[in-house]
């Protein structure tokens, strides 16, 4: 066996590589196993087919799919399923369901036994924020955050959650690009649904799926400002004009 | 080829090439791939020659029934099966004894390599569909479900990668085709994890000298480490072959 101190350490992937499972990305105990990276004696290796960041010492593998894992503080939009007397089951399009409490919903008091379904019904979509995730992944929502609302109107789209911080763009870069193109406001969950309402909607769902597809891809803001500008052409329409309020951004800009 | 009432060829190698015209170590025409099943969330296709797979995964998603949860890991669920008309004679769909010792031992050979820890209460399902059969069917259904996995995006620890080796004519070699595995003397499936020669499947059908399996092992690792390269080249240039 040898002496792991004794190992020179080296950094074999580079950033932004496309890495598969089991792949070595570096040797040595100089780099740290970040997230989606397992050590395996001397060598650190991928858990995912997916793309390589490297912070310092720390080495990450963003997956390039895969399904939403609810985390503390995440903005989500969730779909109300189920409601019992004191609280509401959500689908958060994730293997887990999230439950929301009267008490992080409503900002009045509710008298025991009322009908709760006047705050929210079966059906509906709401944007909400996970209040805090258990060891055994049961999920609580809170509507108490200041972006958290009722969705009403407008058009769902489902993507990979792994790629919703390319949707959004650094610091709302891509969200502000689409909608400065097709009047659009985009709402972004982190469990990979995206609501759009307003403006040309089609068009900008059209963007976001484009997003999705070449995510992995550089240099897509130019190319998504240039696919929008010509489809406008193409259908002879104009940018709408005016002052749409900008969404402010959503967590998980920094993975950009 | 000289056939016998039965059936069965004369000789199953005649001056040093198999029936196909194999040499002893060769594979079949290897095709793979993976994601061409966009309803899945991981897919993935393996063929060997003429046998043929396709592996779609599902999950990790809720699990029901809820006794079947386990609350600190997921839980793998593998369904292998044949369509009624990948043999010669039509195979009755749905599940046989045989169908349902393969899906046992290919979830075992998952088992070590997915961090099912990270999905407490969740169920990952893998599900393989041989469409078309002769032999190494196993393999192939490993080899592609492997793909779907990674696919899909659960972590795993490396892929798993599978091939069949034998003994024909008292000779052993790699990948065995229809006549051979009805014929020869001696059929093995192994499964190693990552190219390595860690070996998490291993079926022996037949009589082997200690030094013919050894031999037999030898070979299977070396074709699984192939297998494991084109399976990686493949999942990396499915996302490389898209970006400009």
């Amino acid at each position: 066996m040898v002496e792991l101190k004794t190992v020179k350490s080296e950094l074999i992937a580079k950033e932004r590589n496309i890495v598969s499972p089991g792949d070595v990305l570096a040797i040595g105990l100089d780099y740290l196993p970040g997230s989606g990276t397992y050590r395996a004696g001397q060598e650190i290796k991928s858990k995912y087919l997916g793309l390589v960041k490297i912070k310092d010492r720390l080495v990450i593998v963003v997956p390039l799919s895969g399904v939403y894992i609810p985390k503390s503080g995440d903005g989500i939009i969730a779909f109300i399923e189920d409601m019992q007397p004191t609280f509401w089951i959500t689908n958060i399009n994730s293997p887990y369901d999230a439950i929301l409490q009267v008490g992080e919903a409503v900002s009045e008091y509710v008298e025991q036994g009322a009908d709760i379904s006047v705050y929210y019904d079966i059906g509906e979509v709401i944007y909400a924020k996970v209040l805090d995730v258990t060891r055994g992944k049961q999920v609580r929502l809170t509507m108490n955050d200041y972006k958290a609302k009722k969705l009403v109107g407008g058009r769902l789209l489902t993507i990979t959650p792994s790629k919703v911080p390319r949707v959004i763009g650094k610091e709302g870069s891509m969200i502000e690009v689409i909608r400065s193109k097709t009047g659009t406001m985009l709402t972004v969950g982190q469990n990979g649904l995206v609501w759009l309402k307003g403006g040309y909607e089609g068009l900008a769902a059209k963007a976001v799926l484009m997003i999705e597809r070449e995510a992995h891809t550089e240099g897509l803001t130019d190319r998504v400002t240039e696919f929008l500008e010509n489809e406008l052409a193409a259908a002879g329409l104009k940018p709408p004009a005016g002052e749409v309020k900008i969404i402010k951004k959503v967590k998980g800009d920094e993975n950009e | 080829m000289k056939m016998s009432k039965f059936g069965a060829p004369e000789k199953l190698i005649v001056n040093g090439e198999r029936l196909d015209g194999r040499g002893l170590k060769d594979f079949r025409p290897i095709e793979l791939d993976a994601g061409n099943l966009k309803r899945a969330l991981g897919s993935g296709l393996f063929n060997f020659g003429t046998t043929h797979a396709i592996a779609a995964v599902y999950g990790p998603r809720n699990l029901h029934p809820k006794w079947m949860q386990d609350p600190s890991r997921a839980v793998l669920r593998c369904t292998y099966t044949m369509a009624p008309f990948s043999t010669t004679e039509r195979s009755r769909p749905g599940h046989s004894r045989r169908s349902t010792e393969i899906s046992k031992v290919i979830k075992e050979a998952l088992s070590q390599v997915i961090f099912f820890e990270e999905f407490p209460k969740a169920v990952i399902d893998v599900f393989i569909e041989i469409v078309q059969a002769n032999a190494s069917t196993r393999c192939a259904g490993l080899n592609a479900a492997a793909m779907a996995l990674a696919d899909a995006g659960i972590p795993m620890r490396d892929l798993v990668s599978c091939c069949s080796v034998g003994k024909i004519d008292g000779k052993i070699a790699l990948d065995m085709a229809g006549l051979e595995d009805n014929f020869g003397d001696v059929d093995i499936a192994v499964a190693t994890v990552g190219g390595t020669d860690k070996v998490v499947l291993l079926q022996l059908d037949g009589i082997l000298s200690k030094e013919e399996f050894f031999e037999a092992l030898d070979l299977a690792v070396d074709g699984c480490s192939k297998i494991n390269d084109m399976q990686k080249k493949v999942l990396l240039e499915k996302y490389r072959g898209e970006e400009k």
